[in-house]
């Protein structure tokens, strides 16, 4: 069937109407894997405890505070009401409050969520610039040195434990060296003098003209950043070298050489090109991957992130702020991987043809 | 599998074959002289590759430390000289230096290697069944059972695994089973996929169009005729996995999620050591190069293993 579709091309209106059905289609699987999302984690906070209630307000609750709390939750009612509730206060953003701080979760994770954007995004970048450039060059010269770099480089990130890495970096480049700044985002010192705005600090730094502070920042974020982009680089490098080693395998590429273009221009131009649809997944894929790997990251770097609130909340059994900050994460996770998915289709002209 | 045509040499010498070539040969008269020439072929190629064999190399002294625990460790792992012995840099006596309760870092690492092959083998006996359940049942039956059955696999697969086994063993309670549990949940969905799509490749070839019209039942069809195909792409992202897998349970244990004290999980001993990292950095050093290499080995024997089971993918 697309075979046909590719050869003559589909009159107009059969290619609308196929359009609108694939987009019908994607809005199915956005809302069956986001009622999904919430239908696990109304299982884990509601279903397995054996008592949710005494899980919100805590063991040593008085007897009408618990039977008051289980009213205004509506834990009377039967599951499926129950989901339903649940399903609407999430959708408005209500999370509960957290027993920890006090705050409705929701308030607490916009307050937080900044943090962990920040570096995850940092990261990335890093992984990116660095990773595609050597990747491609590790496909060109296959079997070389450099390929074997990359292939280490990948191995190790792989196999190492990001926390303990992190330890030690800590140790060696903030403890011993003093080259970079410790925990935290931020010196104490600046705890008074630097306001946040939008609660990414390098921005508000830039908007403020606060260079000194800038710096400080800009101290503290490079070793998790660094570490972030590390492990964005292993996965990038590796799926560049093998999606280059794939175009160059093809026969345009053979066509581009007998037509005299120069290797850098067929590796460059026209290989990478083509590699870069499936790219963007990758790349997309491996930043959703950092902001789940922050909640390991941020504890041991201090860093006062959502990854770091949701560590702190479960060492405190504060379920709806552990919940809140999963369906959070989730939810970012889900919208990156759906719409990875969905610029592959607009990018790539053969998978619109199905 | 076709591969046996294509490395099998010309036979050289008339009459009495030599063990290689028996096993090489391209005309096997038995069942089990085809499957040994198969298994020999898989074998060589596997070999071939250095950096597979060190890694099988690696997982052999695990399981084997983990076994001999109790001979190969010279201390206990749980109680301590906390007299005498607290935060003793590496030497003669003890070899990693011993922890803040006076432990050997090193008995405890040998002792340790038991959790994480109970972690890895566990998860892989939990998770591994049920994607491949689903994925050939998914394949095989096709219409509705399929798209309920991947819609239900991709909402697994669009999850943050770490952050969902976090939230799973925040409701089950700290510990190593509960850990184990969260981590098959969120591995099953990779398998389920692969399975699924072997099944698709084979569903409508003729020897099982062959076995239906022999009257096997599909129960029958799946189980004896599908699974075992999908057997060998399955171990080989298995493995690939555990190094994840291995990651994960630090990870929870690291958080304080995972193994409960005393017990010498790697992680958990990550974490504790934590708090003397400035001045006794082998402490929480040595256990994540027990990490490390494990992890690693697990790695190098799975890229080995793709390569040798599965030659379309290899050199990726």
């Amino acid at each position: 069937m697309s075979v046909a579709s590719d050869t003559q091309p589909a009159p107009r209106g059969r290619r609308a109407r196929s359009l609108v059905k694939s987009l019908l289609s994607f809005l199915v699987v956005v809302v069956v894997t986001y009622l999904g999302l919430l239908a696990v984690t109304f299982f884990i906070g509601r279903v397995i405890p054996v008592d949710p209630v005494l899980a919100i307000v805590g063991d040593r609750a008085p007897a009408n505070v618990v039977e008051r709390t289980r009213e205004e939750l509506g834990f009377n009612e039967p599951l499926t009401t129950q989901f339903v509730i649940y399903v609407q206060k999430a959708l408005s953003g209500d999370f509960g409050r957290s027993v920890l701080t006090t705050n409705p979760v929701m308030t607490d994770i916009k307050r937080v969520f900044p943090a962990t954007i920040e570096l995850a995004t940092l990261g990335t970048i890093l992984g990116a610039v660095l990773g595609i450039p050597l990747g491609v060059l590790a496909a060109v010269r296959r079997g070389g040195w450099l390929d074997q770099i990359v292939r280490i480089i990948g191995l190790v990130g792989y196999s190492v434990p990001i926390f303990w890495l992190g330890l030690l970096a800590l140790l060696v480049f903030y403890a011993r060296l003093q080259w970079v700044g410790g925990p935290g985002r931020i010196d104490v010192v600046y705890e008074y003098t630097f306001t946040p705005i939008t609660g990414f600090y390098l921005l508000d730094a830039i908007i403020q003209r606060d260079w000194s502070a800038f710096n400080n920042i800009l101290s503290h974020l490079a070793l998790p950043s660094l570490l972030l982009g590390y492990f964005s680089l292993a996965y990038i490098s590796r799926m560049t070298r093998s999606f280059m080693l794939n175009e160059l395998s093809q026969e345009y590429i053979v066509a581009a050489r007998a037509k005299g273009l120069s290797e850098r221009r067929i590796v460059w131009r026209h290989a990478l090109r083509n590699a870069a649809v499936p790219l963007v997944t990758v790349i997309a894929l491996s930043y959703a991957g950092l902001l789940e790997g922050s909640v390991l990251t941020e504890t041991v770097f201090a860093w006062p992130g959502l990854g770091l609130y949701i560590t702190n909340s479960l060492q405190n059994a504060d379920m709806n702020a552990v919940l809140g900050g999963t369906i959070v994460i989730g939810s970012v996770f889900i919208a990156i991987n759906l719409l990875s998915d969905l610029l592959y289709r607009l990018l790539d002209p053969r998978t619109r043809a199905r | 599998m076709s591969v046996m045509g294509n490395t099998t040499p010309p036979p050289m010498a008339e009459g009495k074959l030599s063990r290689r070539e028996w096993l090489l040969s391209d005309r096997p008269a038995s069942r089990t002289q085809a499957k040994l020439g198969r298994a020999y072929v898989s074998w060589r190629r596997f070999a071939e590759n250095r950096l597979a064999l060190i890694g099988l190399i690696i997982i052999l002294a695990l399981v084997l430390v983990a076994i001999f625990a109790d001979l190969l460790a010279p201390y206990s792992p749980t109680i301590g000289d906390l007299a005498n012995a607290r935060l003793l840099a590496p030497a003669w006596d003890h070899w990693l230096g011993t922890d803040d309760q006076g432990r050997d870092i090193l008995s405890r690492l040998i002792y340790g290697s038991r959790l994480t092959l109970y972690v890895v083998v566990l998860v892989a006996v939990i998770a591994a069944p049920i994607g491949l359940l689903v994925g050939t049942v998914s394949g095989y039956a096709g219409g509705w059972v399929d798209a309920v059955l991947m819609r239900i696999t991709d909402i697994f697969l669009a999850f943050p695994k770490l952050v969902l086994a976090l939230a799973l063993v925040a409701a089950l309670g700290p510990g190593i089973e509960n850990a184990v549990i969260a981590i098959a949940i969120t591995s099953w969905p990779p398998y389920a996929r692969i399975a699924r799509a072997e099944t698709m490749q084979v569903r409508n070839s003729d020897y099982i169009s062959a076995v239906r019209l022999m009257g096997a039942s599909p129960i029958r069809i799946v189980l004896r005729h599908i699974m075992p195909l999908c057997m060998s792409s399955l171990i080989v992202r298995v493995t690939l996995d555990m190094a994840g897998i291995i990651l994960t349970a630090a990870g929870l244990g690291f958080l304080g999620l995972g193994a409960q004290p005393p017990l010498p999980e790697w992680g958990a001993m990550i974490a504790s050591g934590r708090r003397f990292i400035l001045d006794q950095w082998w402490v929480a050093a040595a256990p994540g190069v027990a990490i490390l290499l494990v992890s690693l080995g697990f790695n190098l024997l799975g890229d080995g293993l793709r390569d040798a089971l599965d030659p379309r993918s290899a050199g990726q």
